[in-house]
């Protein structure tokens, strides 16, 4: 199909002592001051594998996520996207094997479903010289759109506008301009912020389907960290912009881990149907001897 | 431009749908592929609508020509246009002085309110995509005051009357319009998505400030020219010599070429300046050029015809409700209703009080501002424009 369809062997990323920080203020939206958001970060992500990175608030997830995908560059260190330096490489080359779903994806002007998941296509069309100011998608660009609308379950939806559907929606709309882009690499920013339980279910399996079907490798950033042990093949645990633990969920959802880093107790026990590590958070002691009294 | 070639795709859909999708049969899915065919811009949905457009702006130039202080029938005019465009000037002499009012009056006046308002409504979908806000108008965002301060500065040190006039004075209103688009962004970018009324705010000010300077240099030139100033600053509609109309259909088609290059990455930053970046746009250079551009053509149209308000915001709004916001069409399309816009505008300007005449700037002001307001109110309830 392409000529990136080299899955299986090997590196999505391989990162070489990444470090970062927000130079402007107004870039700046955690943190504190000059303090390096990342501090030499080195790791490797696997083709096909889903990677999930988690932290506290401030810990630098978004930022990393961000400068995968160049929409911020690093101060120092390399990474290299399947073989390749991504400082080296085109914003539409890199557009063309990295999808961003980022965490605020509003739109205050009224497109239509279609025309945003149609967006999707511009990295590609720019390679072949089409599309920079005019030129129309064409009906291989239409077959993508639709494809990539009815994994996500957003077909219907095409006359609808963007700025008038609910936050699943819009969100499963993000998810399929992402796949419009033909991409090697999903990247997700907080994909199930906001939205309720079902929806958050919803996200989560059309992920693991994509992964399994489309042999995808996503790295997404996530809060929840019963989510992202149920989802992921490994977890990063970044703690003040560092790899505090990186590692199989097994291996980071551990209580001593958790409470390093969190700084605060937590139950760890296994969850019913998969056996991973599923997180508590300790409750108010059982036994209320005022409400055993009533 | 390319003419999609529909006819085997149906089948290939099929083809491709089936290998793809366990569930669903292959006529469902070739009904959805049309109606997500129908929600995207297509290149016939492209020219028809711009041509009906551009008969729709060709009717109301003719019929504005009828009117005035003189009274021409329309035929009259049309008859006139067609001698005209015959046998040239000359041809006209039989219609005595109503083919002067028609062809040196009337349609040197028509046009330039097309131009004017086109390139308004053309540079208000500009920065309303960059600075992601359906209420940006170079006017309101003191763009356009900029550009009067820089046309007034180079008024005042004699440029504005001598033949260097023609050039120097759209580059100086350049310059002024730049430095407020530079302005107005900084503040709109300094943290990171800015609430609407802020950017409001921002604009109210810097109108001030160069309202301010623009009053000084008025109060410090002589009566006589201090009020051609004040006409001019107004917005009116005053037909340039026929090399200044040259000058300004140049920077207009060069300013308007720019923009229409750049609408497609311009719906992709209505997404945002990062979305937009991973998606492929190189954010940086489409932003100076956007700027650029919008400097440009303001600068062109303000030192030509003052501060004309509103048509930069009412007419792409009015524009993107009813064909939708694909920047390709949408910026084209405004510029068509803008100009149309401007001259149906200021067809009210010259007859409302006929023979005297208002600037068209105050009919804008009083149709567009209330309009204005509204929006604002509209938007507070949490609605999306």
């Amino acid at each position: 199909m392409r000529e990136t369809e080299g899955l299986g062997n090997g590196r999505a990323y391989r990162v070489e002592r990444l470090r970062f920080r927000y130079r402007h203020d107004r870039d700046k939206q955690f943190g504190k001051g000059n303090e390096w958001a990342l501090k030499g970060l080195r790791f490797e992500v696997q083709s096909g594998e889903v990677l999930g990175v988690i932290g506290p608030n401030g810990s630098g997830k978004t930022s990393l996520l961000k400068l995968l995908s160049r929409v911020l560059r690093p101060q120092e260190g390399e990474i290299y996207l399947f073989g390749s330096q991504l400082a080296e490489m085109s914003q539409d080359a890199i557009a063309r094997l990295v999808a961003l779903v980022p965490q605020d994806s509003r739109q205050i002007f009224p497109f239509t479903i279609a025309e945003t998941v149609m967006m999707g296509r511009f990295p590609h069309h720019r390679s072949r010289g089409r599309l920079f100011g005019f030129g129309w998608e064409g009906p291989e660009d239409i077959r993508l759109a639709t494809q990539a609308m009815k994994e996500t379950d957003v077909a219907h939806l095409a006359h609808r506008s963007i700025d008038n559907v609910s936050g699943g929606e819009r969100q499963r709309a993000i998810i399929a301009r992402a796949l419009t882009q033909q991409p090697q690499v999903l990247l997700l920013d907080e994909p199930t912020a906001f939205l309720d339980l079902n929806h958050q279910l919803e996200i989560c399996t059309i992920l693991r389907r994509l992964n399994e079907k489309r042999g995808l490798t996503v790295v997404l950033v996530s809060h929840d960290l019963n989510l992202a042990s149920q989802y992921c093949d490994r977890l990063m645990l970044l703690k003040e912009g560092e790899i505090f633990r990186l590692g199989p969920p097994e291996e980071v959802i551990r209580p001593d881990v958790l409470a390093a880093v969190y700084r605060c107790e937590v139950l760890v026990d296994r969850h019913p149907m998969s056996g991973l590590p599923r997180v508590t958070l300790p409750g108010r002691s059982p036994v209320r001897p005022h409400v055993t009294e009533q | 431009m390319r003419i999609t070639g529909w006819k085997n795709e149906s089948s290939k859909e099929t083809e491709g749908s089936a290998a793809v999708f366990s569930v669903g049969n292959p006529v469902e899915q070739s009904t959805v592929t049309a109606s997500i065919e129908q929600s995207v811009l297509s290149a016939r949905r492209w020219v028809v609508t711009m041509l009906t457009l551009a008969v729709a702006s060709l009717l109301v130039m003719m019929a504005s020509l009828r009117f005035g202080a003189e009274e021409i029938g329309l035929a009259d005019s049309a008859r006139i246009l067609l001698q005209a465009l015959r046998y040239g000037e000359a041809g006209t002499d039989s219609f005595g002085s109503s083919g002067v009012i028609i062809l040196q009056v009337r349609l040197p006046r028509v046009l330039l309110g097309f131009m004017v308002g086109g390139s308004l409504a053309a540079v208000g979908v500009g920065l309303q995509a960059l600075l992601r806000n359906p209420l940006a108008d170079p006017y309101v965002l003191g763009i356009s005051s900029g550009a009067a301060l820089g046309a007034a500065v180079a008024i005042l040190f004699g440029i504005g009357t001598t033949v260097l006039a023609i050039t120097t004075l759209p580059l100086c209103a350049f310059v002024g319009g730049l430095m407020a688009i530079v302005i107005v962004y900084r503040v709109a970018a300094s943290y990171g998505r800015l609430p609407i009324h802020t950017l409001l705010l921002a604009g109210v000010i810097l109108n001030a400030i160069f309202s301010a300077f623009i009053m000084f240099i008025t109060s410090i030139m002589d009566p006589n020219r201090s009020f051609g100033m004040m006409f001019w600053l107004m917005g009116t509609l005053t037909a340039p010599s026929y090399p200044a109309m040259v000058a300004l259909v140049l920077y207009l088609v060069v300013g308007g070429s720019i923009l229409l290059w750049q609408t497609q990455s311009l719906n992709l930053l209505t997404l945002g300046e990062e979305s937009a970046r991973s998606l492929g746009v190189e954010v940086e250079t489409v932003k100076k050029t956007v700027f650029f551009t919008s400097a440009l053509l303001t600068g062109a149209v303000v030192s030509v015809s003052g501060m004309i308000g509103f048509v930069g915001m009412v007419i792409p709004h009015a524009v993107r409700m009813v064909i939708g916001a694909d920047h390709r069409l949408l910026l084209p399309a405004s510029a068509l209703v803008g100009g149309t816009f401007l001259v149906a505008a200021d067809t009210v300007a010259r007859t409302v009080l006929a023979p005297a005449e208002i600037p068209v700037g105050i009919v804008t002001a009083l149709g567009g501002g209330p309009l204005f307001i509204y929006l604002l109110l509209y938007r507070k309830s949490g609605l999306a424009l």
